[in-house]
């Protein structure tokens, strides 16, 4: 069972996401401030949250290019994400990377990559170097659905299984590559089922209910921990905004406003909410309050410079 | 002492294992009875499966774990034993170690090893000869690797995994059972340093990995027939050492290349350039490739023998520059083949 004060704790880390989110699709293109491909985690929150609070500083993380939840979630600097959308050189890359490569080395965000499936070896052999060090770390390897189209998940779920290594796969099943529907790209199969045949554990879960997601991803990272092996979880979940950019796309035809309604109604914060009473302004109020240094901390900073690189 | 080419990497390898716990190894094939042609014997019993281990056939996702592993402080080699099945990592080798010291801000470097050998010869054909060293540099972030000979091959082996980098380290099959003389004890050579194999006035000849001892072969030819070659062996193409090779082409006025690979877009053409570019006025005659035919290698030992360029071939290139009838060269008779395959 977990605490009242672990609940409004898990409140809090979605809400902080979902704003942050919020606020960058409010300022995207007002200025043009921001200039790199961004794709918003709104509608996910409940994912890299409830598989994040079951770790510790030292575990890992490899995201893929929806990459700000995780990098958060894992606790990743805020101020040098916001720096790093702005291109700015106290950016977490120093203005070389942007909304699809952060990394945040001291919180365990490894770098994160905008080529599918790309970092889901990273995770792997960063559980490699955990088990060849004796260290009691697990590495996380998040993905979403269309990655699993990719050889190198398949080959990499290859590696962990051999060498019974400390990884926890996490596929953000959110039904979209791009605007194209599941149906149309993978076998009916359900993909966890699918990755049961390797003979490991592999479960789906309602990405929308964190304390599901938390409990779940608290068994395989637990299981990791202890030298049991790899884990699989399939996470169905929505993403609310267009796959890259501030807006809302259901007017371009491959989805429904209808279908939107529907999982917006099963918002992962509302959800929670359910459970109890949650809402609180003077919460909103100070993750308001930091978003807003955030952003003038990456408006006051400077651009980098090529000089020294060339 | 004296040492084989693949006995002088076995020692590399064995010596830096022995002083860094961070150092491990894996390919297909690296702890089987035949060690990867001998490179990797004996590693798995003196340093155990965690640090010497077979991979499955995943080589992008390998290639990509141990990209993860470096990102935890580790220092991964990876054995492909051949060129061409690396390209099946192409991914994680050119979209993500390439790009990692860069793309995070010079935060995260990758130090990670990916040797592979070029196969030639005995029938190996089109997908087991390749060298595509070319492609390799034209990726900023990587290092790119050609040794030569054994001693090369060791000191540039522990300067590679030494390194911060990852590095593209491609060792030619037909130099293994080569021999030469090598310092005991850990010795690195610098990536990015070439190495003027001899010193010559009337021409340049700048070669890589195979192809120098092909070049060595037809030094000694010329000098019979009157001609000094200065010889440049460039050990890495990535760096590139172009200083010594605008040095040596202003002195001698003359170039030719000699590159085991297509000419098209290579590293051929990238020499040449740096001498059009920075030695114009001191050249003497058009510098001149000499590279494969433009075609996938063939497999029937007719047709390979007409394929890969001869040593004749390179005597009357040089001839030709010196503007000197080429009828005129002496040849002794050729050395029968001795690589003995299947692989």
């Amino acid at each position: 069972m977990v605490s009242e004060e672990f609940i409004k704790k898990m409140y809090f880390e979605m809400l902080r996401l979902r704003m942050i989110e919020e606020r960058i699709s409010t300022i995207y293109h007002i200025a043009h401030e921001i200039k790199t491909p961004t794709h918003l985690y709104t509608g996910q929150e409940a994912v890299a949250v409830g598989v994040c609070q079951n770790l510790t500083q030292k575990d890992s993380v490899s995201p893929y290019h929806r990459s700000h939840g995780w990098y958060l979630a894992k606790g990743g600097n805020l101020k040098r994400m916001m720096a790093e959308l702005f291109g700015k050189e106290t950016g977490c890359c120093k203005g070389w990377g942007g909304s699809m490569h952060l990394l945040d080395v001291d919180a365990g965000v490894m770098g994160s990559s905008s080529i599918l499936g790309g970092t889901i070896p990273h995770a792997v052999g960063c559980a490699l170097a955990f088990q060849m060090k004796d260290l009691p770390h697990v590495a996380i390897a998040p993905c979403g659905d269309a990655a699993v189209e990719e050889g190198v998940f398949h080959e990499s779920l290859n590696w962990a299984i051999i060498k019974k290594l400390p990884v926890v796969f996490v596929c953000e099943n959110n039904l979209y590559s791009t605007s194209t529907h599941l149906r149309d790209r993978q076998p009916a199969v359900e993909i966890y089922q699918r990755i049961a045949s390797l003979g490991i554990p592999s479960k789906k879960v309602d990405g929308n209910d964190i304390l599901e997601v938390y409990q779940v991803a608290g068994e395989a990272v637990e299981r990791a921990r202890a030298g049991k092996g790899p884990s699989f979880i399939e996470a169905r979940t929505y993403r609310w905004r267009e796959h890259v950019g501030p807006n809302y796309d259901y007017d371009l035809g491959y989805r429904s406003k209808e279908e939107l309604d529907f999982w917006m109604d099963k918002c992962p914060i509302k959800t929670l909410q359910k459970k109890m009473t949650l809402e609180d302004s003077q919460i909103e109020d100070q993750i308001s309050h930091e978003i807003d240094e955030a952003i003038d901390f990456a408006r006051n900073s400077s651009f980098p410079s090529m000089e020294g690189v060339l | 002492m004296k040492m084989k080419y693949w006995q002088a990497i076995h020692d590399a390898t064995v010596q830096v294992m022995r002083h860094d716990e961070r150092v491990f190894i894996c390919g297909l094939g690296v702890p089987d009875p035949k060690g990867v042609f001998g490179t990797t014997l004996g590693l798995l019993e003196e340093f155990g499966p965690r640090r010497v281990f077979d991979t499955p056939a995943c080589e992008n996702a390998t290639v990509g774990m141990l990209i993860g592993a470096a990102q935890q402080g580790m220092r991964p080699i990876m054995v492909n034993q051949r060129v061409d099945f690396t390209l099946l990592a192409l991914d994680q080798i050119i979209n993500h170690a390439s790009k990692w010291r860069r793309m995070f801000g010079d935060v995260q470097h990758i130090p990670l090893v990916i040797r592979m050998l070029v196969g030639r010869g005995w029938g190996q054909g089109p997908q087991h000869s390749q060298s595509m060293h070319a492609l390799f540099a034209h990726i900023p972030g990587l290092k790119v690797v050609v040794p030569s000979s054994p001693k090369d091959v060791k000191g540039l082996l522990i300067a590679s995994i030494e390194g911060d980098d990852p590095v593209i380290f491609i060792e030619h099959r037909r130099l293994y059972d080569a021999e030469g003389d090598v310092p005991e004890g850990i010795y690195r050579i610098p990536l990015g340093k070439a190495n003027v194999v001899y010193e010559g006035k009337d021409i340049t000849i700048v070669a890589t990995s195979h192809m120098v001892s092909e070049v060595k072969k037809a030094r000694d030819i010329l000098l019979k027939n009157g001609v000094s070659a200065e010889i440049i062996d460039l050990r890495t193409l990535r760096p590139l050492d172009s200083k010594t090779i605008i040095d040596s082409v202003k002195k001698t006025g003359r170039l030719v290349v000699v590159d085991g690979d297509w000419g098209p877009c290579g590293i051929a053409g990238e020499i040449v350039s740096i001498a059009a570019e920075n030695c114009f006025n001191e050249l003497k005659s058009p510098p001149r490739r000499i590279t494969w035919p433009d075609m996938p290698a063939p497999t029937s030992v007719a047709l390979e023998s007409k394929f890969y360029p001869s040593i004749e071939d390179i005597c009357s290139v040089v001839y030709q520059c010196l503007d000197r009838p080429v009828e005129m060269l002496q040849f002794e008779s050729a050395q029968p083949e001795s690589f003995i395959g299947p692989f």
